[in-house]
C-alpha cells in the first residue's frame, strides 16, 4: 500500500503522519505543494496538520488552492482515499472535498490537550478497527476546530452515518460535537484530533494506532 | 485602480471574536452595545479594466469561504 503525505510551507505534522503510516506497514512518499501530480500508484493521500501558509486569510485556504490540491481533488473524485488531520481537515473543507468549515474555537483559545472521542461508526476503512461506541483518547491542538455547516448538510451527515468521531466533551463549540467526518463514499476522512500523536507507546497513548492499521490493512489486502 | 472587499461571517454563524469585543466594550463601561460582528477588509490594487465580475470571481474562489462568509465588493 502506497501513501503520499503532502507538505505545505508551515506543515508541522507531516513527518508524524508519515511515521504513523509507515509503522502500520505503508510505503510513504512525501509530496511538495508545488507538485502538480501525485506519484503513480498512490492509494492514500495524507494531508497533515500544521499551519500551512501561516493560516493567512483563513486556515487552509491558500493550501487548498495549491497545485497539489488539484491532484488530491481528482484523486478523491476517482474514489481514492484521503485522510486530513487538523489543518489537513481545514484544507479538505476549503477544497470542497468535505463539506462545511472550521470556525474559530468558541472559547477563542488555542487548545492543546488529550480529549475523549467517541467512535460513531465502524463502517469505514479508517474506523473499522474500532467498535462504534468506543471512547478513545486522542490529542487535539487547534485554534479553529469549531465545525460548522448548514442544517441540510448536518442532517445528511447524521442520516448517512458520516460522522466518524464526536467529542465526549465539546472543547470548541463544534456543531453536534463533531470531531471528524467522512465523505459520501466513506473514503475521505477529515478530523481535527491527531491520531498520529497517539500511535506509539512513546506518545503516552496508542489509541490512534488502530486507525492507521485498519486503513493500511484494508488497502493492502485490496 | 483600487477595489475593496468586505468579508463578514454570515448572519447565523456564531462570531466568538465579535462577542468577545462586545463583552470588552461592556467592561469598559460602554453600555448599549447590543452586538458586534468582526470581519475583514481586503484592498486590491488592480490593473485598469479589471471588471467587478473578476473581483467577484476572486471572492468566490479564494477571498471568502461562502460556506460561512458573505462578501461585498466596492469598486470606484
Amino acid at each position: 500500500m502506497k501513501a503520499a503525505v503532502v507538505v505545505f510551507p508551515g506543515s508541522n505534522c507531516d513527518r508524524d503522519l508519515a511515521v504513523a503510516f509507515r509503522n502500520a506497514g505503508a510505503d510513504v512518499e512525501m509530496v511538495w505543494h508545488k507538485d502538480t501530480d501525485l506519484p503513480a500508484g498512490i492509494d492514500m493521500v495524507g494531508v497533515p496538520g500544521g499551519f500551512s501558509f501561516g493560516d493567512y486569510l483563513r486556515c487552509g485556504a491558500i493550501a487548498a488552492n495549491s497545485p497539489i490540491c488539484k491532484a488530491v481533488k481528482s484523486h478523491a473524485e476517482r474514489g481514492g482515499y484521503v485522510f486530513g488531520v487538523c489543518n489537513g481537515f481545514q484544507v479538505l473543507t476549503e477544497t470542497g472535498i468535505l463539506p462545511g468549515a472550521l470556525l474559530r474555537n468558541a472559547g477563542l483559545k488555542y487548545i492543546c490537550k488529550t480529549v475523549g472521542l467517541k467512535v460513531e461508526t465502524s463502517q469505514s476503512a479508517f474506523t473499522e478497527g474500532y467498535n462504534a461506541g468506543d471512547v478513545v483518547d486522542i490529542p487535539i491542538a487547534h485554534h479553529d476546530g469549531n465545525y460548522f455547516t448548514d442544517d441540510a448538510t448536518l442532517s445528511a451527515l447524521e442520516a448517512d452515518d458520516r460522522i466518524a468521531f464526536r467529542y465526549t466533551f465539546n472543547p470548541n463549540g463544534s456543531l453536534h460535537d463533531i470531531a471528524g467526518i467522512l465523505s459520501e463514499n466513506r473514503r475521505v476522512l477529515g478530523m481535527m484530533p491527531h491520531p498520529e500523536r497517539a500511535a506509539d507507546p512513546g506518545h503516552g497513548g496508542t489509541d490512534g494506532q488502530a486507525l492507521f492499521r485498519a486503513v493500511v490493512g484494508q488497502l493492502t489486502s485490496a | 485602480m483600487k477595489a475593496t472587499v468586505h468579508v463578514m461571517l454570515k448572519n447565523g454563524v456564531l462570531d466568538p471574536q465579535g462577542e468577545a469585543v462586545r463583552h470588552a466594550l461592556g467592561a469598559l463601561g460602554f453600555d448599549g452595545v447590543n452586538g458586534v460582528r468582526q470581519g475583514k477588509v481586503i484592498e486590491l490594487d488592480l490593473a485598469d479594466g479589471t471588471s467587478e465580475a473578476d473581483v467577484t470571481a476572486m471572492c468566490e474562489r479564494l477571498l471568502a469561504n461562502t460556506v460561512i462568509e458573505s462578501y461585498r465588493v466596492e469598486m470606484p
